[in-house]
């Protein structure tokens, strides 16, 4: 190998039409060379705040608004999500809040597995209570270009549920997006405190058609249903609450 | 009429014509009766060889389009000052740094001392803020070459000037005129935005994309075509990762309209030295109605080929001739995704303009990009020995071995067996070395086993030359397009065999903008170990969608496009989707040297390398340990870098 490389040097001194210079430093000296800390930007913190759904439902009685969102920020294998999703009355004051926060790993090219806590809370007439609980899930794109997003919830007295979300995105013109969007949830204990039932709960589907002005603006129409099922619907209806709904709603779909 | 006396009239000119100040005096419209060749920045000293320039990188104030916004100059125009050489002469470039951050200028496609490379934390530490450099080094190639910032997006900023080098002796083609055509894309947003945008939402710059609409009008693809695309979570249509939807594309620093233009005299031939200068943008350009000699690629001498059209990577360069008739013609350069396009005007009088001719529809990726599209491989084949018919007997033969391969179905197992030799693949017999004879192209190979983790979204199943293929969008309209099997070098040369073959697979997650080579960023795996004096045979598998103009600092690359004994130089190289292509490299200098992927923002998340050459004795175990807390990578276990 040596006699190959002398060949070689030799070749080269003869023959090269351009070659570097002759005699230079074996290695650099200069207090600087750091190879690896050019590309920073792959170490770098990345973020995104997304608000999903904001929206009222103006016909409706009481002028139900809902949101949905989470910001997260990390790097491309590690991240942190706060998410918040939470409904109401805006004429009575009173709803439901969620509130998540999660530790999020890179998982495969195209999910990610989340842990952490989840925080239910309920405010109205008779003041802010809350329950916490234990979240671990998966979020991320499904073949076919479907986010979904798998959840399972323990509550801090051992209830187990489940929550599975999915939604798709139609592009109907290049700025003009249909979005169905679905959500199912299913526990194994009863927790009347909650509304909760033993098995199906809950199917809730929703169809909203933005316009993006600018990728992160985006207003909407859409159409949102709701079916409780079983236990979950016998303690609704005996909150007063409907067991079933439709809405029209407006909303503006935010992010940065 | 001397140069500075010329370069105060152009400037006068371009003032009446009321064009943007921020023009470069070399880059305003040409007159037919001034000079020949285009004038540079006249020089501070030049006497007795010595070329001596001052330039300095300021921040100045630029518009375009009725916007504003500020761009890092080279002398406060963009592109900065055309550097003019002769072979020979030695360069002495002082770098006045007048920003508050650093800076730094690389020589993109010369051949020179490590330390003047200009690479911070790999050459030198930067041009600090305030402060200046003197760049000194021999010029010893000739040649249409460009110089760029290689500090944070400086680039992306108008940081870049064309660099040309005159031959010390005659030049092989006659041409009368020249002009410089230094291509570019500009943003006003920050290019750290843009960057931010990409990784909340790989497609923000995306207009193109399939719609519903689009699917019912046929456009496109079909629905079939699309589930299967959707089902594997890829988007036929990301062509560009960035687009018109925020840039504008440049010629000599101006927008399309009205546009630069170049003025000659009918009769004369006029050679036009395209440089890419974006940061992102490939291009694609014609003359229409007029037929172009393609005579140098990345500054080295080709075999005159005509064509009617070319793409042009980031950071090539493209030198042609044409033989304008009495009218005006468009330079027309449309990116790849025809998301907007850069114009200018060849005229043989002032004010005269030609049609624009209309944006073609945006292209598609097909399952050959993804390596998916088995049954058409012996196809393939023939449809190369069609393209490539100069092609050398032992590339064809390459060709062959692989259809055969296809054919007997045999192609599992040996795809496997070369893949599974862990990144290092080996021929039996074919060489003394035990790999194929240079300058013939790669086998068609199945992937191996390593899908390099979940930093890359899809390894394609097979990869295979691409070099006889235009590329996509390209090819199906009549034009001639140049492939980089037409390139030849004009004189044949013998090629040593290679000792040593790495092979580097081009890996990237898009759905999470991560860009990486083997499955990991830069930071994570910075060094390619070289030894001094080997000749290398550098493969490169690109198991990715986008097309990666890959570009090695400090050593020439000879493109093995199965030309034999004239297979071409070059600086930087386009590795298509599942293209598999093979450059042999003289490793002779020593040093590190940058490797990388000149999609600035590929680069900035670690589609970078350092080729680190030295001699077997000189690893600096001290030193390496530093770099490597957690143990060395498995390039230097190898026994024959071990061995010392």
């Amino acid at each position: 190998m040596l006699r190959s490389l002398a060949l070689a040097l030799l070749a080269l001194a003869a023959s090269a039409p351009v070659t570097a210079q002759d005699d230079p430093p074996p290695f650099p000296e200069y207090p600087d060379f750091r190879p690896g800390a050019v590309a920073a930007a792959d170490r770098d913190l990345y973020s995104l705040a997304l608000l999903d759904i904001f929206e009222v439902a103006p016909a409706a009685s009481g002028v139900p608004a809902r949101l949905e969102g989470f910001y997260r920020i990390g790097t491309d294998y590690n991240r942190l999500f706060v998410r918040a999703e939470g409904e109401g009355l805006i004429s009575e004051a009173e709803g439901e809040a969620e509130v998540q926060a999660l530790y999020s790993r890179l998982v495969t090219e195209y999910f990610e597995a989340q842990a952490g806590v989840r925080l239910d809370t309920e405010f109205g007439e008779g003041g802010l209570r809350a329950r916490p609980q234990l979240a671990v899930g998966l979020e991320g794109l499904a073949p076919y270009f479907f986010e979904v997003e798998p959840f399972l919830f323990l509550s801090y007295k051992g209830d187990l549920s489940a929550r599975f979300e999915g939604s798709y995105d139609l592009l109907i013109t290049q700025r003009l997006v249909l979005q169905p969007e679905a959500e199912v949830t299913v526990a194994l204990q009863e927790v009347e405190d909650w509304g909760v039932g033993t098995g199906l709960n809950a199917v809730e589907a929703g169809l909203r058609l933005r316009y993006e002005v600018e990728r992160e603006v985006a207003p909407y129409v859409g159409f949102s249903v709701l079916q409780r099922f079983g236990g979950a619907a016998d303690f609704a209806r005996a909150e007063g609450e409907p067991t079933s709904e439709g809405l029209f709603v407006v909303g503006v779909r935010l992010w940065r | 009429m001397d140069r500075r006396h010329f370069i105060r009239n152009a400037s006068a000119f371009g003032a009446l014509a009321g064009l943007s100040a921020l023009t470069p005096a070399w880059a305003r419209t040409g007159l037919a009766h001034g000079p020949l060749r285009q004038p540079g920045l006249v020089p501070t000293v030049k006497r007795d060889g010595l070329v001596e320039y001052d330039i300095t990188i300021d921040r100045t104030r630029l518009a375009f389009g009725g916007r504003t916004g500020t761009a890092v100059t080279m002398n406060g125009t963009v592109p900065g000052p055309l550097l003019r050489f002769t072979e020979g002469d030695e360069a002495v470039i002082r770098v006045h740094n007048r920003l508050d951050e650093m800076t730094s200028v690389h020589w993109h496609g010369l051949i020179l001392p490590n330390d003047q490379d200009g690479v911070p934390h790999v050459n030198f530490p930067g041009i600090a803020a305030r402060s200046t450099f003197e760049y000194r080094y021999p010029i010893r190639q000739f040649g249409t070459y460009w110089c760029h910032s290689h500090s944070a997006f400086q680039e992306q900023l108008g940081h870049y000037a064309a660099l040309v080098i005159d031959p010390a002796g005659p030049e092989p083609y006659a041409f009368d005129r020249e002009y410089v055509v230094v291509l570019s894309d500009w943003t006003f947003e920050d290019p750290h935005d843009v960057l931010a945008h990409l990784k909340k939402r790989a497609n923000y710059y995306n207009y193109q994309r399939q719609t519903v609409a689009g699917l019912l009008l046929g456009e496109g693809m079909s629905l079939g075509q699309r589930l299967d695309w959707d089902r594997m979570r890829m988007d036929p249509t990301d062509i560009a990762d960035i687009t018109g939807a925020t840039y504008t594309f440049l010629m000599n620093g101006q927008a399309p309209d009205p546009g630069w233009s170049g003025l000659f005299r009918p009769g004369e031939r006029v050679r036009l030295r395209f440089v890419n200068a974006s940061a992102l943008t490939f291009y694609d350009v014609r003359l229409p109605g007029l037929p172009m000699t393609v005579v140098q690629v990345n500054g080295q001498h080709v075999q005159p080929v005509e064509t009617d059209e070319f793409r042009i990577g980031i950071a090539e360069t493209y030198d042609v001739v044409v033989e304008p008739g009495d009218r005006a013609y468009t330079v027309f350069a449309e990116p790849m995704d025809r998301s907007g396009y850069a114009r200018g005007t060849l005229a043989p009088r002032a004010g005269m303009t030609a049609p624009v001719p209309e944006r073609r529809e945006r292209p598609s990726l097909t399952m050959m990009d993804m390596g998916m599209d088995h049954g058409e491989m012996g196809h393939e084949g023939m449809d190369m020995s069609g393209a490539a018919p100069g092609a050398a007997a032992g590339g064809m033969a390459g060709m062959d071995h692989g259809i055969d391969h296809a054919q007997t179905e045999g192609m599992d197992h040996s795809g496997m067996t070369m893949a599974a030799a862990g990144g290092e693949m080996a021929m039996p017999g074919q060489d003394r070395s035990g790999l194929r004879p240079p300058g013939t192209l790669p086998e068609v190979t199945m992937h191996g086993p390593d899908d390099h983790g979940i930093a890359n979204a899809m390894a394609p199943m097979q990869t295979r030359s691409r070099l006889h293929e235009p590329g996509v969008g390209l090819g199906n309209d009549g034009r001639r397009v140049l492939v980089y099997t037409d390139l030849r070098s004009l004189h044949p040369e013998p090629r040593r065999a290679p000792d040593r073959e790495v092979e580097l697979h081009l890996t990237g997650n898009m759905e999470r903008y991560m860009w990486g080579i083997d499955g990991k960023t830069y930071t994570e795996d910075p060094l390619i170990p070289l030894v001094y004096g080997e000749r290398l045979r550098l493969t490169m598998v690109n198991d990715t969608m986008m097309n990666h103009p890959m570009h090695l600092h400090g050593m020439w690359m000879e493109l093995e496009n199965g030309q034999g004994d004239h297979i071409p130089r070059v600086h930087t190289v386009v590795v298509k989707p599942a293209e598999r292509l093979s450059l042999l490299v003289e490793v002779d200098a020593l040093g590190p040297w940058a490797f990388h992927c000149h999609v600035l923002y590929h680069m900035d998340l670690g589609m970078f390398r350092v080729a680190m050459v030295q001699r077997p004795d000189d690893w600096d175990a001290e030193r390496l340990a530093e770099m490597y807390p957690q143990g060395l990578p498995p390039g230097f276990g190898r026994p024959d870098l071990a061995r010392g």
